[in-house]
C-alpha cells in the first residue's frame, strides 16, 4: 500500500493539524475508544512510520514536554520504545522504574503519582502489574496518562500497533480472521485485542488449554478454541502469546514440552492457517515454548515489523494526546 | 431513675409477635412495661411523650457482624465511633468480630471490652470470641471460660477454618457449651489470588476471579459437621445461589442451621465494582445478579435468617490502592436498614420479613432478651421514617473510616430516633 509521507523537521507539528483533534485526555483502555478514534490513531500512525525512516529521525511537535516513563514492572522492549519515541517526538523524557519493593517502603501508587504530578510532566506513560493501577494514577495527576500495561486488563498501544502491522500487511483489517494462542487468562494484549479487532469487524478467535481461558471469554472472543489445528483453520493472521514459564511447572501446565506439542506454533500446525497468514508475537518471544525458532524467524513472521510499528505507533499516541500548541 | 418515655403515635413493626399496627410504647427503667395497639396509653406524671407522626417502632437492630478497630486500630474505628454510626444506623447492638489487635481469644479480652463498651459505647456491644487462637486455625480457644467472661458466640471472624478435623473438634466442643459458632466461609485454595466473583466482568477487568465454590465447598462441608456434631451452627454470610440451595436442604434434615448475608450481597453485585471502586472489594465478593435475586429469595423464604452490615472500616491508604491490592471491607453500620429498605421500597421483600432477620432472629440466635417489642423486653428502640429520601455523604458519615459502598447513594428510610435500655442515643435532626 502506498505510504503517506511524514511530517519533518521544518513541518513541526503539521501533522498533527491534518488530523481531527484528538478527543480523549489518556489513553487508558481500547475499551474508551471509538472506531473512529481507533482509525484515527492508525492513520496517524501510518505517518509517524517514515519518520523513523528517515536520515534524521526527528518530528519535534512534543519540544519542550516532559515526559515520564514509570515502569512498575521491568519492560525494556516496551519502555525503551516509549522513551525513543518521545524522543523523536523532541520530548524531554525521564525513566523511572519503581521496584516492587518501593510498595514495601511504604509508598502507595498514589502517593508516587503526587509526587511525580508535582514535578509538572506533560505525560506519563505507565506499567503497573495490577489491573486498573494506572486509571488509578490518572485521577491523581494533571496530566495525560497512557497505559503501557495494567495486570491482565488492558495494553493498548500493543493493540494499536498489531493492528497497524495487519493492516500494512494485509492492506485492511475489516473481515480478517485473527486467531491468538497461548495464555489467554493473564494476557493483557489479548484483552485489547480482542476490543479493538472487535470494533473493527476482525472475526477473533482464541486458542488455548481450557485452564488457560478465562471465564467468559467466548462473550469476548468470535470463537473459542480448545484445538489448536481447527483454530488456525483459515486464519489471516496468528498471533502467540508469551508463556510465562512458572505457569509450566505442574500448576496450571504440566511441563513447557507437552505445552509445546499441542499450543506450541510450528510449522504443521500453521499449514491449517491461510497460505498467505502472518504470524505475530508482542515479544520477548520463548522459542520452544510457544513458537518454532524456524516460524519466529521464517517468512511469515512480521514480529520484528511489530517493533517498528510500536514505535510509530506511539508517537502517534503521544502526538494525539499532547497537540501543538497546547500549553502545559 | 430515669424519665418514663411514651412513644405514641406509631407504626409498631414488630415481627416476633408479627405485629403491624397503629399503636404506643411506654418505657419505664429501660424496659418496656406497656404497649397498646391502636388505642393510646395513660401518660404518667413527667412522663417524655414522643409523638411519632406515624414512623416505623421497631426493635433495635442487632448486627451480627462487625468489625471495629478497638483494640489495634483504633485510628480506623474506636468501640465509640462505631457505637454512633450504629446508633444513627438504628443499630442498637451489635456482634463485634474478634479480629482485632490482640485477637480477642481469651476471656479477659472479653471482659475488656465489656467494660470498655460499658464505659465508651452508646451501644450494647457483643463481643464475640475466636474460635482458634489468634485466628490461626491451629488450636481451639476456652470456650468455656470465654461462654463464662461473656461472648455471645465463636467465630473466626474474617477468617476461614480449612481443616475439616479441627472444625469438627470445635464444633463438637462448642456443642458441649451450647454456643453457636459462626463461620465464614472460604476455601483458601480456591479463593487463591481472587479479587472478585468469577465471571465475564472480572475477566473484562483482568481480574482474578473468586468462583462460587469457593464458598459452597466448604458450606457443604460444615453443613455435614454441624449434623454430626450437633453444634448451633451459623453460616456467617452467604452469597451464591447454591450456597441458598445447601442451607435450606440441610434445614429440612436438622434444625441447628442457620445463615446470613450481608447487607451488601443483598442490595448490590458485581457491576458496583465498575472501574475498580475498591470500596466494593469484599471479602465475601459481591456475585451476579442472579445471585442477589437467590439472596432476596432465600431471605423471603427462610432460609436465610439475618442480615448485617459486615461493617468493617478500612483507611484511604490500604484502599486507595489498584482493585486487586486493596483491602477488603466496606463500613455499613449507619446504612443497612436504609439499605435494606431499599428492597421493601422495591416490593421484592416485605418489611416485616426484612426487619425479622435484623431482630428477633439475630436475637434468638444469640439468646438475647432484645430483638422485640415486648411487657419486660429491653427497650432498645428504633423510630425511622421509612420513606425519608437522603443521600449518603462521604462528610456525613460517622465511622471514622469512609470506605462505604453506598458513597453518593440515594436511599429512601431514615432512622429519626435510637433508643438503647430506654436512652435516647441517637435523635435525627433537620440539618442544611
Amino acid at each position: 500500500m502506498a505510504e503517506p509521507t511524514g511530517g519533518n523537521v521544518t513541518q513541526a507539528g503539521s501533522s498533527a493539524s491534518d488530523f481531527p483533534p484528538f478527543r480523549q485526555r489518556h489513553l487508558l483502555s481500547i475499551a474508551d475508544l471509538q472506531q473512529h478514534e481507533i482509525i484515527d490513531l492508525l492513520n496517524r500512525a501510518e505517518r509517524m512510520v517514515p519518520v523513523s525512516r528517515q536520515e534524521r529521525k526527528t518530528h519535534p511537535t512534543l519540544s519542550g514536554k516532559t515526559q515520564i516513563n514509570l515502569f512498575f514492572e521491568p519492560s525494556t522492549r516496551t519502555q525503551g520504545s516509549f522513551e525513543i519515541a518521545g524522543k523523536r517526538l523532541g520530548a524531554l523524557v525521564m525513566n523511572m522504574s519503581v521496584k516492587s519493593s518501593s510498595v514495601s517502603k511504604g509508598e502507595t501508587l498514589v502517593d508516587t503519582a503526587t509526587t511525580l504530578n508535582a514535578m509538572r510532566p506533560d505525560v506519563i506513560v505507565v506499567r503497573h502489574s495490577a489491573a486498573g493501577a494506572v486509571e488509578l494514577l490518572s485521577q491523581k495527576v494533571g496530566c495525560a496518562v497512557i497505559n503501557a500495561g495494567d495486570g491482565a486488563h488492558e495494553h493498548p498501544t500493543q493493540a494499536l500497533l498489531d493492528a497497524l502491522t495487519i493492516r500494512r500487511h494485509k492492506g485492511r483489517i475489516n473481515g480478517l480472521t485473527v486467531a491468538i494462542c497461548g495464555d489467554i487468562a493473564n494476557s493483557r494484549v489479548v484483552r485489547s485485542n480482542l476490543l479493538l479487532l472487535g470494533a473493527l469487524n476482525v472475526r477473533t478467535r482464541v486458542i488455548a488449554p481450557r485452564n488457560l481461558l478465562p471465564a467468559g471469554i467466548e462473550q469476548l472472543a468470535t470463537e473459542v478454541f480448545t484445538d489448536m489445528r481447527k483454530g488456525l483453520e483459515g486464519a489471516d493472521v496468528v498471533m502467540m502469546l508469551r508463556l510465562q514459564h512458572e505457569r509450566a511447572n505442574g500448576r496450571m501446565i504440566p511441563s513447557v514440552r507437552e505445552y509445546y506439542r499441542f499450543y506450541g506454533l510450528d510449522a504443521e500446525k500453521l499449514s491449517h492457517a491461510k497460505p498467505d497468514v502472518i504470524v505475530m508475537h508482542p515479544g520477548p518471544m520463548n522459542r520452544g515454548v510457544e513458537i518454532d525458532p524456524a516460524i519466529a524467524d521464517g517468512p511469515a513472521s512480521v514480529i520484528t515489523d511489530q517493533v517498528e510499528m510500536g514505535v510509530a505507533v506511539r508517537m502517534a499516541v503521544l502526538d494525539a494526546l499532547l497537540p501543538a500548541g497546547d500549553a502545559a | 431513675m430515669s424519665r418514663p418515655l411514651l412513644i405514641e403515635n406509631a407504626r409498631l413493626v414488630d415481627p416476633a409477635s408479627n405485629t403491624d399496627a397503629h399503636g404506643a410504647v411506654l418505657v419505664e427503667g429501660g424496659v418496656i412495661t406497656d404497649l397498646a395497639l391502636g388505642g393510646p396509653i395513660g401518660v404518667p406524671e413527667g412522663a417524655e411523650v414522643v409523638y411519632a407522626a406515624g414512623h416505623v417502632l421497631a426493635p433495635g437492630l442487632i448486627d451480627m457482624r462487625v468489625f471495629t478497630g478497638e483494640p489495634g486500630k483504633e485510628y480506623r474505628e474506636t468501640l465509640q465511633s462505631a457505637s454512633e454510626a450504629a446508633a444513627a444506623g438504628g443499630v442498637t447492638s451489635f456482634v463485634m468480630m474478634p479480629d482485632t489487635t490482640p485477637v480477642v481469644d481469651d476471656g479477659a479480652l472479653v471482659d475488656f471490652l465489656l467494660r470498655r463498651g460499658k464505659a465508651t459505647s452508646k451501644v450494647n456491644i457483643l463481643p464475640a470470641a475466636a474460635l482458634t487462637k489468634g485466628l490461626r486455625g491451629e488450636e481451639i480457644t476456652e470456650f468455656g471460660l470465654l461462654q463464662e467472661a461473656g461472648a455471645v458466640c465463636l467465630t473466626d471472624g474474617r477468617h476461614s477454618i480449612q481443616s475439616s478435623a479441627l472444625l469438627r473438634t470445635a464444633m463438637s466442643y462448642a456443642a458441649n457449651y451450647d454456643m453457636p459458632v459462626v463461620h465464614h466461609l472460604a476455601d483458601r485454595g480456591l479463593v487463591g489470588d481472587g479479587v472478585m466473583n468469577e465471571g465475564l466482568f472480572a475477566t473484562v477487568l483482568g481480574l482474578k476471579g473468586i468462583p462460587r465454590e469457593a464458598e459452597t465447598i466448604p458450606l457443604a462441608r460444615d453443613l455435614q459437621l454441624a449434623a454430626l456434631t450437633g453444634v448451633r451452627y451459623h453460616a456467617a454470610q452467604i452469597s451464591t445461589a447454591a450456597s441458598a440451595e445447601l442451607v435450606r436442604t440441610a434445614k429440612t434434615q436438622h434444625r441447628n442451621v442457620t445463615a446470613g448475608v450481608s447487607i451488601n450481597n443483598l442490595a448490590l453485585n458485581e457491576n458496583d465494582i465498575g472501574r475498580y471502586r475498591t470500596f466494593f472489594k469484599l471479602a465475601t465478593p459481591l456475585r451476579a445478579e442472579d445471585d442477589r435475586q437467590a439472596m432476596i429469595e432465600a431471605l423471603r423464604n427462610g432460609t436465610i435468617d439475618t442480615i448485617h452490615s459486615d461493617h468493617d472500616p478500612q483507611d484511604s491508604e490500604v484502599k486507595r490502592q489498584p482493585f486487586a491490592e486493596a483491602s477488603d471491607g466496606a463500613i455499613g453500620l449507619e446504612t443497612l436498614l436504609a439499605a435494606a429498605l431499599r428492597l421493601v421500597h422495591s416490593g421484592e421483600v416485605d418489611l416485616p420479613t426484612v426487619l425479622r432477620a435484623m431482630t428477633i432472629r439475630p436475637a434468638q440466635l444469640l439468646g438475647l432478651p432484645s430483638g422485640r417489642i415486648a411487657r419486660g423486653a429491653p427497650a432498645d428502640l428504633v423510630l425511622f421514617d421509612p420513606d425519608y429520601p437522603w443521600q449518603v455523604s462521604e462528610t456525613a458519615i460517622r465511622s471514622r473510616s469512609r470506605n462505604t459502598s453506598f458513597e453518593g447513594a440515594r436511599l429512601a428510610g431514615k432512622v429519626m430516633r435510637t433508643i438503647v435500655g430506654g436512652q435516647t442515643v441517637y435523635l435525627h435532626t433537620e440539618t442544611a
